[in-house]
């Protein structure tokens, strides 16, 4: 807490110093910026830079690390029975003497007789430890401060080039900001790998990824018998691209042919009414998306198909109708069909970007030939924006296969390893969700299998990713 | 549609051989105005332009010489809010009657761009364009015979004779705007328009187009606009000169270089506006 309050005041600081290096420089120019190296304000940043930038890095880090290094502080010395307790626990005792004392997470552990002494006792060098470490800080950061203050001070004059050196930490900042993402991401990765790793100790890779059976039992207490299960992911996978698959018969087309329709047929006036409401229905939430399957489109396709059904009973098509009578509300054509409609907007607002981006000189080279619009479309504007619409089309598979809510609601909750629309499926993104959801023990294999499911979809989803790389790249060798 | 066009086609073939025989100009404008919006940007420009001889349209940027290249194929019908009056007739026919098909007007008169425009397809496949939208070639290898004369009297089939499947953006400039006359006169136009044809080539390139362009003067009526007076009178037999939307001065090239008419044509041609 102290320590950000100290964070306010350094940036006062370097306020104060910043306008001090300003008129520092202007007043040894006499007033003129002419005679100087760098605009005024380079010398100001240049000042307050050194007085900020060591003393933040040092509060800052401190704030983040702080806990670890009082606990090791305290971990020096250990009581002896502390030193009987097992490791796990000796973690607990710890992180809730550190908790105490710095107002973080406490377990709600008693500690009574010799561990209540050592408890108390600990607590008290904690305070210690704590008050030491945040007063070194401070009074390390307040020298951090005055020291790059004095060292940049005397080096403003008129001919000195603030400029190029202030330029130098702003890149240095935008180089952190990017670490900082890169490292997320590899943390995010790691997380993954690592969790998948103990998943896969307990199940075997090769079962998961060939396995045809997905049935994760659900094993309440750690002495119930059905905690092990099935965890073959094929159903999940099949009944993702089943989904898919359904929903870009859908969005493909429709998209496709709408951004056709928009830039190259509509009028003025059509495409400024019918665009933004194409761009309406893409910022509709998926669990709107999700009850108008469920609740709309899932009744109106059983009552079709049940129709029929009841037509093809008695006749030479008896089984079928049998079959046809039996459909459910959930089914996997269902949920694809309306994610085709949620990815029309997507697919043809990119698309439309796309062919828009087309030479004109390209369209009137195929009409001055005597081509007829549609042929121009055809023949000559849909293979020069072939690479931009596959980027697309492709663009439109991942978001599919990470789509959750609608499949959630519409497609039924039963892992089956089928290719059949009218079967109630289940997908991998689903199966995560319900598997994280509640309350979990997070190291038994139902849990830790939904880490298995999240990086092989990982992996596909990169390798689809590269792929449309590739292709665009290729195809862009080709014709620009 | 193929049926109309096959017609359009043996129109097309019968219309080359009584050609010789016939008098006055191939295309004839006659107060011609085109308005875009509520902008005219031509003002009653007549002018004749006769067949197997070049005519080119001088003028300064803005007068309007591009503006009436296009009346001729009703390129400005692609245009929305652009308007035409007056009437163009290409043999006794008026092309802006409502009975014509621009699509099959656009098959008698090709047009070349000012910037090399090849589609994104192999060399072969855009000499092959028209004549496969036109349906003019029944089997392979009369479509093959097809893009090699086309190519050949464009001067570039031995050049690309070895790799007709290479992308037509392969090329450079100046055989990238080559293909595109080939690919103009595959479908056997009878007139070819060119949108300064040079404008974006070195003078090397240039001076093979205008080779070219003298070539094929025996057997098109070609009206080509050019900012290069130099061009103009190297390559052109007749010469309109634009002036704010309207024709100051047309007549024989050697006429109008030599002794223009009026001042305004003379203080472009030398060069003192423009």
């Amino acid at each position: 807490m102290l320590i950000w309050i100290a964070l306010i005041g350094l940036i006062l600081f370097s306020l104060a110093a910043y306008s001090a290096g300003r008129r520092k420089v202007l007043r040894a120019s006499g007033g003129s910026t002419r005679v100087l190296h760098s605009l005024p304000g380079y010398y100001g940043a240049y000042v307050a830079l050194w007085a900020a930038a060591p003393a933040a890095i040092l509060l800052i880090l401190v704030s983040l690390l702080g806990g670890q290094i009082e606990e090791a502080a305290l971990r020096a010395d250990p009581p002896a029975a502390v030193m009987a307790l097992p490791d796990s626990t000796q973690d607990v005792f710890y992180n809730d003497v550190v908790g105490t004392v710095t107002g973080g997470q406490v377990s709600q552990t008693e500690y009574d007789g010799a561990l209540g002494e050592a408890f108390a006792a600990k607590l008290i060098e904690a305070r210690d430890i704590h008050r030491n470490l945040v007063a070194a800080t401070l009074a390390a950061a307040l020298a951090l401060a005055l020291a790059g203050a004095a060292f940049a001070w005397p080096k403003i004059s008129a001919g000195f080039a603030a400029r190029p050196r202030v330029e130098r930490w702003i890149a240095a900042l935008f180089l952190v900001c990017s670490i900082v993402a890169v490292l997320t991401t590899v943390g995010i990765v790691a997380s993954l790998v690592w969790e998948s790793w103990r998943f896969f100790q307990a199940v075997p890779i090769f079962e998961f990824l060939f396995g045809l059976t997905w049935d994760p039992q659900i094993a309440i207490r750690a002495d119930q018998v059905a905690s092990s299960g099935a965890f073959g992911a094929v159903p999940l996978f099949m009944g993702t691209f089943l989904i898919m698959m359904i929903a870009m018969t859908v969005a493909a087309p429709v998209g496709l042919f709408a951004a056709i329709y928009l830039s190259e047929y509509a009028g003025r006036t059509t495409r400024a009414v019918v665009k933004p409401l194409l761009e309406v229905l893409a910022g509709i939430p998926t669990v709107v998306y999700g009850f108008f399957a469920a609740l709309t489109v899932g009744p109106l396709f059983r009552g079709f198909f049940n129709g029929i059904g009841a037509e093809l009973l008695g006749g030479p098509l008896d089984g079928v109708g049998l079959y046809l009578m039996q459909v459910q509300n959930q089914m996997a054509l269902v949920a694809g069909a309306v994610m085709g409609i949620m990815l029309i907007p997507f697919v043809s607002s990119l698309s439309d970007d796309i062919i828009n981006a087309v030479p004109q000189s390209l369209r009137d080279g195929s009409l001055a030939m005597g081509a007829t619009r549609s042929e121009t479309i055809t023949r000559v504007i849909m293979p020069a924006a072939l690479p931009g619409v596959m980027g697309a089309l492709l663009l439109a598979i991942s978001r599919a296969i990470g789509e959750t809510m609608i499949v959630t609601m519409a497609a039924g909750l039963q892992a089956r390893a089928t290719f059949n629309p009218l079967d109630t499926v289940t997908t991998v993104t689903v199966q995560i969700v319900t598997l994280l959801t509640g309350d979990q023990e997070f190291d038994s294999p139902k849990t830790l299998s939904a880490f298995g499911l999240g990086l092989t979809l990982f992996v596909i989803t990169l390798v689809l990713n590269i792929v449309a790389l590739q292709i665009v790249q290729r195809y862009r060798e080709q014709y620009d | 549609m193929t049926r109309q066009r096959d017609d359009a086609h043996a129109q097309g073939v019968s219309m080359t051989t009584p050609r010789a025989g016939q008098a006055g100009p191939k295309l004839s404008a006659t107060d011609i105005s085109v308005f875009y919006g509520d902008k005219q940007a031509l003002f009653d420009v007549s002018l004749d332009m006769p067949d197997r001889a070049v005519t080119a349209l001088i003028g300064p940027s803005g007068c309007g010489k591009s503006t009436f290249l296009r009346c001729i194929n009703r390129m400005n019908d692609t245009i929305p809010g652009a308007r035409v009056e007056g009437r163009i007739i290409l043999d006794g026919e008026d092309i802006n009657d409502r009975g014509v098909d621009p699509v099959l007007l656009r098959a008698r008169v090709g047009m070349v761009f000012q910037k090399p425009n090849p589609f994104p397809k192999s060399i072969f496949e855009n000499v092959a364009y028209g004549p496969r939208i036109h349906g003019f070639a029944s089997t392979k290898s009369e479509l093959a015979d097809i893009v090699e004369s086309s190519l050949k009297r464009a001067g570039l089939w031995a050049e690309v004779a070895d790799r007709l499947q290479a992308p037509g953006t392969s090329l450079s400039g100046g055989q990238q705007q080559r293909l595109v006359i080939a690919r103009a006169i595959a479908v056997s136009p009878e007139v070819i328009l060119m949108d300064e044809p040079c404008s974006a080539l070195d003078p090397i390139a240039t001076a093979k187009i205008e080779e070219l362009i003298d070539d094929l003067r025996s057997q098109y009526c070609i009206v080509i606009v050019t900012h290069s007076m130099a061009q103009a009178a190297r390559v052109s037999q007749r010469t309109a000169f634009f002036h704010m939307g309207a024709v100051v001065e047309a007549g024989a090239t050697d006429e109008i270089f030599t002794n223009p008419r009026d001042t305004r044509t003379q203080d472009y041609i030398t060069g003192r506006f423009g």
